[in-house]
């Protein structure tokens, strides 16, 4: 049988390793917070002025908070209603099924920061594949330095991270569609519904536990979001594309400003916190709607 | 929710369907189309990979290669160092998908299937660090392995591990609870230790849950950007994706060789996916839905 040592032996070296390394840094993050510190002469404790001045008066931070916003309304309004139409599609039973899922899937499972090359070249002002096609259709106007222009730097970064997980969203939508019950379709198509009436007024409201997951993983994800903007523009040109974490990763190492990078980094994990506890409130009630069918 | 994500059982064919309308046929290309965007970018990477600077600007943007260029190849292999990178990558994730897997395993068990008084503590504590972006210990961690002077394998191996602790827990307890007690009685009543009804009995059970655990480990470890960029000054403990980051500057004319390089760094993932597809997209689910 198991003892008090046995349940030890099971449990305390995972804690120990999860404490230490994930949840006391956090903590750690949060105290540097407090000070002026440039890692290596004395911290100077400040209280939260490190905290004001980022969201008061750090206009490359704020500009960056604006633009992790617009990359989370591009997921929410281009990447999830498309994951869910083809997610609606595939469920409804179609030919090749099996392998436009797969297809669809594959950019998951490759690098960030293959992807973020790949686009790179694709977007390339001379080079580019994007601008050649431009170019030879006759639209040479069009053909900008898509990633040196701070007016569309940004966008260009927004580019693959809609491309890269749409087929996951799909993926997790299309798994939630076929664990619905089928009697509800059956019996709405007696009832004379269309695969457009029966979607809109059966499956959608039905998926609300699905699709809090979705646009939980969307918006935190896009808040957080490091890979595409570090890889394809280091945050440029100015600082026109900057996001959150970048704006922190420059702040620690590359000006050492530690007490201030650290506060911008708990800036972003309380951002996270809270859009998540706004989506699952907003879910709430549709929830309970689904549960009770 | 019941999420069994039901890949294996293929769709029946619709016999009912009498007639493939205009509107079945525009969904289809839609489709195709879709497929398209989404292996586009991956196709023209293996068709530049094979071919020099001039094909791949003027002459011959987008067909296959005119001559097959595979010194490109040779070129990332010997001078990029991009092999050395792709091991170090390979080692890192094999050590953490192992070792977290079996200390997830080990702690989900205890927190499941043990009786003792903090477990609901324990296991909430756990997790909270699935809500956590990696960024709020970055760097603390960064200071210690300063301060210690960790070089090496190690400098990253114990942070991965230990992010990858609490999506695993999550999956393995949510699995462990799906299994009838009486198996592990009947392993106890017969005399065997905890020990050896865990790892001789429990163990292979959940073989199923910690191959899904280990999918997702692998790609989240072997994607990881932050942290590898940060922790590892040494060349030669780089992981695949800073490589290819430092490859492509050094090679920033010849895109090619570029090219070529980054086709050695997916490949193995894309051949892999293929053979594992289903079991793949439904460890990815399984994440995601117990998230």
């Amino acid at each position: 049988m198991y003892n008090k040592k046995s349940v030890g032996v099971f449990v305390i070296p995972t804690l120990l390793i999860y404490v230490f390394i994930v949840l006391l840094p956090i903590v750690v993050t949060a105290y540097f917070g407090l000070f002026k510190w440039n890692g290596m002469g004395s911290m100077k404790f400040i209280g939260l002025s490190n905290f004001k001045e980022t969201l008061l008066t750090d206009k490359t931070f704020q500009l960056s908070v604006l633009n992790s916003l617009k990359l989370a309304a591009a997921s929410l309004f281009i990447q999830l209603p498309l994951a869910l139409l083809i997610a609606l599609t595939l469920a409804k039973g179609i030919r090749f099924e099996k392998f436009f899922r797969t297809i669809y899937f594959v950019p998951v499972v490759i690098s960030s920061m293959v992807i973020g090359q790949l686009f790179l070249k694709l977007l390339n002002a001379d080079n580019g594949l994007f601008n050649i096609f431009l170019r030879s259709i006759g639209l040479e106007k069009l053909a900008v330095a898509w990633l040196g222009d701070p007016k569309t730097a940004f966008w260009a970064t927004v580019i693959p991270s809609v491309w890269q997980y749409v087929g996951y969203h799909m993926l997790i939508m299309y798994a939630g569609i076929k664990s619905l019950p089928t009697e509800l379709y059956e019996a709405a198509k007696i009832d004379g519904a269309t695969n457009f009436q029966a979607a809109i007024k059966i499956t959608i409201p039905l998926l609300a536990p699905v699709l809090k997951v979705c646009v939980t993983f969307a918006l935190i994800g896009s808040l957080k979001a490091f890979d595409y903007t570090y890889i394809m523009t280091g945050g440029g040109p100015f600082h026109s594309s900057e996001v959150p974490s970048t704006v922190m990763y420059a702040n620690l190492f590359r000006k050492g400003a530690y007490g201030y990078g650290s506060a911008q980094a708990i800036i972003i994990v309380i951002e996270c916190l809270i859009v998540s506890l706004i989506v699952q409130r907003i879910f709430k009630r549709y929830e309970e709607a689904a549960s009770a069918v | 929710m019941n999420m069994n994500l039901s890949i294996n059982s293929k769709t029946k064919e619709r016999t009912e369907r009498k007639k493939l309308k205009i509107l079945d046929y525009a969904v289809l290309v839609s489709l195709f189309l879709f497929a398209a965007v989404q292996l586009f970018p991956l196709i023209w990477m293996v068709l530049f990979s094979l071919k020099d600077n001039s094909e791949i600007f003027y002459t011959n943007v987008i067909g296959l290669p005119k001559v097959w260029r595979w010194e490109n190849y040779t070129s990332a292999i010997v001078n990029g160092g991009i092999l050395k990178n792709f091991f170090n990558s390979v080692l890192y994730t094999a050590v953490t998908v192992t070792v977290s897997g079996l200390l997830s395993a080990m702690t989900a068990y205890a927190i499941t299937r043990m009786q003792w008084k903090l477990k609901g503590v324990v296991y909430s504590l756990f997790i909270m660090g699935i809500m956590i972006p990696i960024h709020a210990a970055l760097l603390p961690l960064y200071i210690v392995i300063n301060k210690l002077k960790l070089s090496g394998y190690s400098a990253l191996l114990i942070p991965y591990i230990a992010f990858a602790i609490p999506m695993s827990i999550l999956i393995l307890s949510g699995f462990y609870k799906s299994i009838p007690k009486d198996i592990e009685e009947a392993a106890l009543i017969d005399g065997c230790s905890i020990y050896g009804t865990f790892f001789k009995i429990i163990f292979p059970i959940v073989r199923p849950a910690i191959a899904t655990v280990s999918i997702f480990t692998f790609i989240g470890t072997w994607n990881e950007l932050m942290f590898a960029n940060t922790f590892v000054n040494n060349s030669q403990f780089r992981t695949l994706t800073v490589g290819i980051m430092s490859f492509a500057g050094q090679y920033s004319t010849e895109w090619g060789v570029i090219g070529a390089g980054m086709v050695i760094a997916t490949l193995p993932t894309v051949i892999i996916y293929m053979f594992l597809s289903e079991q793949v997209q439904e460890s990815l689910v399984a994440g995601a839905v117990k998230g």
